[in-house]
Parts: structure tokens; C-alpha cells; sequence
């Protein structure tokens, strides 16, 4: 007999692909967007050329997919399938930006707010992109709510921290408008300096979306000196606030940039603009462990910026008490980078320094005997998933919650603390989330024809077109990324692997026949004789023993011949469904995976 | 998508054998059998037996006749020589292209039908000359191609799709094999790779006819109840008592297997084999012993799989006919074909 194993040994427990997070897990892209944007169906929609589709299906999880089309973090792309394949993952951020630019008229996708209101009040204080998620999801039902901004403009850091020849006011003003639009009232010009003042003014919840405003100071030697003000030490952060708000319009020649991440990068890359020549980003470490997104660094060292590592600022050196230098110990590292040894000294000279070296929350505002309890660092505790402080009417979002993050997590931020307010407002506990539930359906539209694009493009990713180096410095506001073009946008989304459709298998129809293994073109799917063995033995009994501990096994309830069991490794699986078009059962189907993600008010529906 | 072409996904660092060869450098044009037939499974198991011995694949000439099964030498092996004869009469091209380049390592592939029934007798003169190929037969006991009626390998009483009973005695091409003097038998199931390839890569290597009878689900026509070729038949008769791993030639391990199971031993290239003895008494090189064994389990109803029956010692083909040691292909052609005189004495000589 071909059973293998002991006989009547059980084999391990089937997987149970009815829960959402088994199937949410494969779609790698949508499992690492903090907001869980449904990447996949969003690049099919761009395909069909339904680009007003595709930005409101963004703007469901992420709220502003202009900005983040231009700006995210992409903590998506890392994890893209594609990146296993190939190399390159699918340009994910830049196909939004595509479905922004080319939306059309989407006005009857976006929310409205009714007339009637609710009679509930609630506060914002800041507009950066935490707030104005709350906004977004609590005015459609019925809610008024109060925005307090200390600037003259909203938009928190997109408008203050990023440059424009990043992100142009135009976009940022429109996606924000649809918010503010829907009858938000904003109060511009209105520093918030007590929030016992604010807890006292009638409203039903306050929500902190203040961001963390204060860049990090670099204490070494020479730094005040005779005046501690000095005018050519730069804070990363206040000195890009100050060219958005354009307060700043020029900057030295010789201009060096202390830290390597995302903020010196754009100073960086603004110091170019304002007149600087000979720009140095200082970094302590090896380039592998910047904290900077690789095409951010490529940007730079296009536009000329030289990035230097191994240099550990010592002290500012000063003549006749003005500014000419900043001294550096050069040092070598360990292999992981955590032991340092000293080789040398150096001075740098230069005109500016600028310190982009991380940001702090600060809280001077909030008085410390309201009953808000401060944890560690002086920062506020925070419930991490429903957002809610120590005072249960009171909720932390964005970089004011745990620190500098990025704009994605500040939208998450947004969606789980409006949920949580609601519930506030409503009186039902705010533990009490709304479950993520999930449809699956078939794609199957007759022998060998899926209503998905499943053959494997060999295509290699697309290249950003840039505006030539000869006009970028030109003016401050001019955008860098052009975008893609038509046939670049056509090619990319192709690569895309389709990760939602899942290869979905129903064991009692199996005749193991071993058609779907012997088509397989990643070799991922074997069945094997499995009684008696633990999940973890299975590895080298495989067809390719699995590799990537962060990715499940499938494995199959017992096959009825021979009661082996089918085990599929999802991290190699790349949705062609060839599997599918050779089993003579249909035992293997593609179905697509639509998580339906709940917001404040809404229950889950899937979105397509 | 109308028709599958496997894709050529980077996904993994690709396995190479000792020529530096992949997997895919054996793989040839997309199947157009049913999703889920037997036959696709064979194909897979024959790419990867030359992928595992690193033949070269223009060494390789495929030959088949005419059915399903015959068809499939343009699944796999794209590189190598090819020969779709008339239906029946794969056996005598094949003994025909052995003496003509002794150097290809010839492949059959055929099915019940081409075998069994209109080319039996080019079947029956092939063993009996042991010509050195490896002949598979894809059997499915039906004749898939014009809808399913029995082929002469149905079993007596063995149900068609629409619930006829077929009357006829089966041809059992192993038996056949036993009493016209075949050197190398063996028996393997479509749905049993792992039995399947250490088989065909014996077979490959086999100086002489090697004749590998493999059942072979023919999902369209002979897979329901009341079929005894059916997936569900076979893994419920299918008696596996005669594991088969193929070693190529290295020194000699020594060890000792037990008796009543199996046995792990590491081999040079650093695989584990399990070795498994035959049953108490089997003797594969006894031709008589082979028989009424085989006689004993069939008349149960099992279905006995593996490597049956091995006889080294037989000369092949060429050493019979005495051919020239680089074959017939490589002789300059004053010599393959002397001329008029030469034909003249040669006759005078028979006068």
C-alpha cells in the first residue's frame, strides 16, 4: 500500500483557512500596511484602467492616497511576493499615486456627512494625518468635530516636514479639503497649551493627534556657544517647517547634515535648493543600517549630496565664536555594527549644520495631575489598540502615541481611535472591536479561464521618471517624480502575483492523481504521508524543503485514498493557479480572499 | 488562459546534475492530455530519472506509436531525438534506430492499446531479440483516444464507464514478458512517483530490453467504480512488496538489512535509501519462482508493483549480431555499403 506513516496515527491538524488572518497572511503586501490596504485589487482595478475605483478602494483603508501614493514608507514593498521572485518588488506606492492622478471625478465615493448630527462633540487637537482620519471616519455619522491647529494651514507634518518638490501643496490641499469639506470645524492659528482647558469645554472626546514636534538636540562641545541660539545650527524638523511655511529661503554653502534617516534626506535634498553646494549627510554607521528608504538615499546622491559613514560627531568647532566646523571621530564597527573603535579625528568645515537625528514627543501642555497617566519617558500610556489613555475619554493617535512613525501608521491610528470613540460615544466598551470577517469567490469562469490575469509576467520593474537635475534646482516647489507613464503603469501591474487569490484546496475531492505537483512551476505542493507527525517535521519530506519561518505550511484534512495529506508552502505559491487548471476534480480552486475590514460605525463589508 | 505553458519562475536557486543541467532542460511542450491523467504523472517521473542520471539530452531518442501514451514524448526531453511511428510499430523502429547508433539511450513509450494489441507481435520480437531500451507501457485498460472501449489489458470483469462488464481474458505484459525470455520486468503506478523513478532510471540503465509496465489512470474513461484501474483500485490493491531504489555503479557498501523492515543506508552521493527485502523466498532472478508468485497475487486480486524480474546475464541485441562497437552510424560508408562487387561475392557465397 502506498499509506504511509503509522498506521492509525493521527497526522497533523489541518489548517483552518476559514479564519481571515490564514488567507490575510498570504497577501504579504496587505498583511504589512498597517492600514491593510487591499494592494492587490487596487493594482487589478489601475489594469482595467478603473482608476476612480482603485483611489477610493485606497482611500477605504489609507484616506489620502494622493499624499501616501508620493510619500509612504511602504512598509509593503519589503514584503512584497514579488521581491521573492525577482528581486524588486512591485512598485506598489507608485501604481497609487497612478490611481490618484488619474482618478477623474470620485465625488460620489466620497463621504458626506449628514445634516442631522448625532448631538456628540468631539475635539482634534492637531491636523496632521491622525486627526483628520478621525474626522474622515466620525463625520459621516453625524458627529461634529472640533479641529485645533497651531499653524495658519492644516496638514500636520505632510504640509510641514515633507518638501514640496515631494509632495506639492495642490495634492496635499485636495485630499485634505475632501475631510475639512465635509463641514469639519477647523481652528487654524490655535495652539492648545491646557488640556484641562479642552477637557472643560463641552466636548464628548478629545483626541491627541499633536505628532512629535520636537526634534532631538545634539549636545556636544561648542554647541551654544557665544550665542545658544545660533543661527547656522539647524533643528531638522523646525528648520523644514520653516521653508513650508517659507520663513526660510536660503541656506550656506557648505552645509552638513547630521543622521541618515527619511528627515535628512529631505534636508538634504532641500539645502540643495536653498544654495547649498557641498552637501555632506554624516552617518555613524555602515549603509546597511541607515534608517533612510533606499530610493530616498538614491534621490539625494543624484542631486549631488555626498553621504559619508563611519563619522561620529565630536564637537562643533567654532572661530572667534562663529561657526566653521564640526569635528568627527572616525570609527570602524563590528560586524553587527554594535561595537565601535576610534581610528582617527577629522573636521568638517562648513557654513550650516543640521540635525536630523530623530524627533521626541513633548507634552508641556497636558497637566500632569488631570489622572493621565505617564509611563516611561514622560510619554502618555496609550492602549495600542484601542488608543485610549488612562482618561477614558481622552485617545492618543499618530507619532504623538508611540513616537515618529510614519503617515500609514498615523492613518491606523485614525481608523482604530474613531472606532474607539464611537464606542465611547455610544457607551459600549471600547475593548469591544468590531471582528475582521472575510468572502471568498471562486474565480473560476470555465475550463482553464479565471476572472484574474493569472499568467506570469517576466517583467522587471519599472523605473521612476525623474524631472531632469537641470530643473530641480530651480525652484524650491518643483515635483521630483514625474510618475509612471501609460505602458510603465501597464508593465507594472502585471508583476503584480495576484497574492488575494488564493490557491484554496478541498481535500475530500482529491483523487492524488499528482497533476497539480507535476505542474507546479514553483515546486511547492506535495503530499505526503504525514501520520503521526508534528507540523514541524514535515520540512524535509517536501518537494522544496521550506526556507522562510515567517510563512505558513497549508496542510490538508487527510486525503480519502490514502490518508496522506497535501501540504502547500505558502511562501513559495505564486498564484499562477496552474494547479487549479490541471486537477480533474476541482479539488484545487482560486478563490479571492476580501478581507473585510471594519471602520468606526461600519461593520465589515467586503469592499469589491 | 486558454492553454497552460509552465512558467519559467525565478523563485528558487535551480538544482543542477552533473552535466549542469536543470529540470527544465529536460521539460518539453505542454500537455495537451486530461487534466489528471496518469500519463502526465509518468512524464514528470521520466524528466526527472534523466534529470537524476544527467543523460545528455540529444543522447536521448523517444519513440512511440499512436494513442494517448504516445503522444507524450513531446512533454518531455524537447532536446532529444524523436520517432512518432505508425500505430503498433514503435518496437521495430526503436530495434531499428539501436542498431543503427548504439550509442542513443533509446526510451519507448507506449500504451496498452500499441502494445498489447495491434503491435504485440513487434512487442513480443523486441524482448525476444533484447533489444537495449527502456519500454514503458502507460496502461489504462481502456482506449482513451476513441472513447473509452476495453483494451486487451481490461481484467476480466473489470466495469466500463457506461456499466458494461468486459469478457475478455487481459494480456498481462509482465507474464508475457516472464515466458518470451525478458531480461528486466517491472511493474510501477502513475500515482507512486516516489516507487516510479528509482524504476525508470533502472530501466534506463539496463543493458538490454527493459519492459516497465505502469498502470496509469485514464481520468476521462477508467476512473470510476467497478474499474480495476482506477487511482482508487490501485491504492487499494496495490501490493508494493518489492521496493526498487536505483544505485548507479560505485564500490560496494556492505551492511545488513533486517528482515521485517525497512532499512536506512546512506549512499555515495549522500541520498538515504531505504532498502526493504523482497519477500521470504523471492527470488528476482528465478524466472519459474517469479512467475507463480506473480500467478499466486494475482489470482487475490493485488496488484504487484516494483522491480520483478532481473536477468543481467543475457547478451543484448548487438552482442547477438555481433554489430560494430561504435554502431552502425559511425562506420565510414565505404564500409556500411561496399558496393556491387562486394554484393556480387557476398551472393556468389550463398549460391
Amino acid at each position: 500500500m502506498t499509506a504511509g506513516g503509522d498506521g492509525g496515527a493521527d497526522p497533523p491538524a489541518a489548517t483552518d483557512v476559514g479564519n481571515p488572518a490564514y488567507y490575510h497572511r498570504v497577501v504579504d503586501c496587505q498583511w504589512a500596511c498597517p492600514a491593510h490596504t487591499n494592494v492587490p485589487e487596487y493594482i487589478r482595478l489601475i489594469g482595467q484602467e478603473r482608476y476612480g475605483e482603485a483611489y477610493l478602494l485606497n482611500r477605504q483603508s489609507n484616506v489620502f492616497p494622493a499624499i501616501l501614493g508620493r510619500t509612504c514608507d511602504r512598509p509593503c514593498e519589503p514584503a512584497c511576493r514579488r521581491q521573492r521572485v525577482d528581486g524588486d518588488p512591485v512598485a506598489i506606492c507608485r501604481l497609487k499615486r497612478v490611481a490618484a492622478d488619474l482618478r477623474g471625478d470620485v465625488a460620489a465615493g466620497l463621504p458626506r456627512a449628514p445634516d442631522t448630527k448625532n448631538g456628540r462633540r468631539i475635539a482634534c487637537i492637531g491636523a496632521g494625518p491622525s486627526s483628520l482620519t478621525v474626522a474622515n471616519d466620525l463625520m459621516p455619522l453625524g458627529y461634529e468635530v472640533t479641529i485645533f491647529e497651531r499653524h495658519l494651514k492644516p496638514g500636520g507634518l505632510m504640509r510641514s516636514n515633507i518638501p514640496a518638490f515631494r509632495l506639492p501643496a495642490p495634492v496635499l490641499d485636495e485630499e485634505v479639503g475632501v475631510i475639512l469639506d465635509m463641514g469639519v470645524d477647523i481652528r487654524y492659528n490655535s495652539p492648545v497649551d491646557s488640556l484641562r482647558q479642552m477637557l472643560g469645554a463641552g466636548f464628548d472626546a478629545v483626541f491627541i493627534g499633536s505628532g512629535a514636534p520636537r526634534g532631538k538636540e545634539l549636545d556636544l562641545p561648542g554647541r551654544g556657544g557665544d550665542d545658544p541660539d545660533d543661527p547656522h545650527i539647524h533643528i531638522g524638523i523646525d528648520w523644514l517647517e520653516s521653508i513650508a511655511f517659507g520663513h526660510v529661503t536660503a541656506i550656506g554653502e557648505r552645509v552638513l547634515i547630521i543622521g541618515v534617516g527619511n528627515t535628512a534626506m529631505d534636508c538634504c535634498r532641500s539645502s540643495r535648493r536653498l544654495g547649498g553646494r557641498d552637501i555632506k549627510v554624516m552617518a555613524r554607521r555602515p549603509r546597511r543600517f541607515f534608517k533612510a528608504s533606499p530610493w530616498e538615499l538614491e534621490d539625494a546622491e543624484e542631486e549631488g549630496v555626498e553621504i559619508v559613514v563611519n563619522h561620529a560627531p565630536r564637537r562643533f568647532v567654532r572661530e572667534g565664536g562663529r561657526l566653521v566646523g564640526v569635528e568627527f571621530d572616525v570609527v570602524e564597527w563590528d560586524e553587527e555594527a554594535a561595537h565601535s573603535r576610534v581610528l582617527e579625528q577629522v573636521v568638517l568645515p562648513c557654513d550650516d549644520v543640521i540635525l536630523a537625528i530623530g524627533q521626541e514627543n513633548a507634552f508641556p501642555w497636558v497637566e500632569r495631575d488631570l489622572g493621565l497617566e505617564f509611563g516611561p519617558g514622560e510619554l502618555p500610556v496609550v492602549n495600542p489598540v484601542t488608543m485610549q489613555t488612562s482618561l477614558p475619554e481622552v485617545f492618543i493617535g499618530g507619532d504623538a502615541a508611540f513616537g515618529a512613525k510614519n503617515i500609514i501608521w498615523a492613518v491606523e491610528h485614525g481608523h482604530q481611535a474613531a472606532i474607539s470613540i464611537d464606542n465611547h460615544c455610544r457607551q459600549v466598551a471600547v475593548e469591544e472591536r468590531p471582528p475582521l470577517t472575510m468572502n471568498l469567490t471562486s474565480q473560476k469562469m470555465g475550463l482553464q479561464q479565471w476572472s484574474y490575469h493569472n499568467d506570469y509576467n517576466p517583467a522587471s520593474r519599472q523605473p521612476m521618471r525623474h524631472l531632469e537635475l537641470s530643473r530641480r534646482f530651480q525652484e524650491l516647489n518643483l515635483e521630483v517624480e514625474l510618475g509612471f507613464t501609460a505602458e510603465a503603469t501597464a508593465r507594472e501591474v502585471q508583476r503584480c502575483l495576484n497574492c488575494d487569490v488564493q490557491t484554496d484546496f478541498d481535500a475530500p475531492l482529491c483523487i492524488e492523481c499528482d497533476a497539480c505537483i507535476d505542474i507546479c512551476p514553483v515546486r511547492c505542493l506535495t503530499i505526503v504521508a504525514a501520520a503521526g507527525l508534528e507540523p514541524a517535521q514535515l520540512g524535509p519530506l517536501l518537494s522544496t524543503p521550506p526556507t522562510n519561518p515567517e510563512q505558513a505550511l497549508f496542510i490538508s484534512e487527510p486525503l480519502p485514498q490514502t490518508g496522506r495529506v497535501m501540504v502547500k508552502d505558502e511562501n513559495l505559491c505564486v498564484h499562477c493557479g496552474l494547479c487549479a487548471e490541471r486537477c480533474p476534480t476541482a479539488a484545487w480552486d482560486m478563490v479571492k480572499f476580501d478581507l473585510a475590514i471594519p471602520y468606526a460605525g461600519r461593520v465589515g463589508i467586503p469592499i469589491s | 488562459m486558454p492553454s497552460i505553458t509552465k512558467p519559467l519562475i525565478p523563485l528558487l536557486p535551480l538544482a543542477r546534475n552533473e552535466l549542469g543541467l536543470t529540470m527544465q532542460d529536460y521539460q518539453g511542450g505542454m500537455s495537451t492530455l486530461c487534466a489528471g491523467c496518469g500519463h502526465d504523472s509518468i512524464t514528470a517521473a521520466l524528466i526527472q530519472a534523466f534529470f537524476e542520471l544527467s543523460l545528455p539530452p540529444h543522447m536521448i531518442a523517444k519513440l512511440s506509436g499512436i494513442g494517448c501514451s504516445s503522444k507524450t514524448p513531446a512533454y518531455f526531453a524537447s532536446r532529444a531525438h524523436g520517432f512518432n511511428s505508425v500505430h503498433g510499430r514503435m518496437a521495430t523502429i526503436a530495434t531499428g534506430a539501436g542498431a543503427a547508433n548504439r550509442e542513443l539511450t533509446l526510451v519507448g513509450v507506449s500504451g496498452d492499446g500499441d502494445s498489447l494489441s495491434i503491435g504485440l507481435g513487434n512487442l513480443a520480437h523486441a524482448i525476444r531479440r533484447n533489444v537495449n531500451m527502456a519500454y514503458l507501457i502507460e496502461n489504462n485498460g481502456v482506449y482513451g483516444l476513441t472513447k473509452g472501449q476495453f483494451s486487451a489489458s481490461a481484467d476480466v470483469g473489470s466495469r466500463s464507464r457506461r456499466g458494461d462488464s468486459n469478457l475478455l481474458q487481459p494480456v498481462d505484459p509482465i507474464m508475457l514478458g516472464l515466458s518470451l525470455g525478458a531480461t528486466f520486468l517491472a511493474r510501477g503506478f502513475s500515482g507512486d512517483k516516489a516507487q516510479l523513478v528509482p524504476i525508470l532510471k533502472a530501466a534506463v540503465a539496463h543493458r538490454g530490453f527493459a519492459l516497465v509496465d505502469i498502470i496509469s489512470p485514464c481520468v476521462q474513461f477508467n476512473d470510476h467504480e467497478g474499474s480495476t484501474k482506477s487511482y482508487r483500485y490501485m491504492r487499494d490493491h496495490e501490493l508494493r512488496e518489492i521496493e526498487t531504489d536505483f544505485i548507479g555503479q560505485h564500490e560496494e557498501i556492505v551492511g545488513s538489512l533486517a528482515r521485517d523492515r525497512a532499512t536506512a543506508v546512506t549512499m555515495h552521493d549522500g541520498a538515504r535509501v531505504q532498502f526493504r527485502t523482497v519477500p521470504e523466498g523471492y527470488d528476482p532472478k528465478d524466472r519459474g519462482q517469479v512467475e507463480a508468485y506473480l500467478r499466486e497475487r494475482t489470482g487475490r486480486g493485488e496488484i504487484v508493483t516494483g522491480l520483478l524480474f532481473l536477468d543481467e546475464s543475457q547478451q543484448d541485441m548487438h552482442e547477438t549480431a555481433l554489430t560494430p562497437p561504435n554502431g552502425l552510424a559511425q562506420l565510414p560508408f565505404s564500409k556500411l555499403c561496399p558496393g556491387s562487387a562486394e554484393l556480387e561475392s557476398f551472393q556468389d557465397g550463398l549460391r
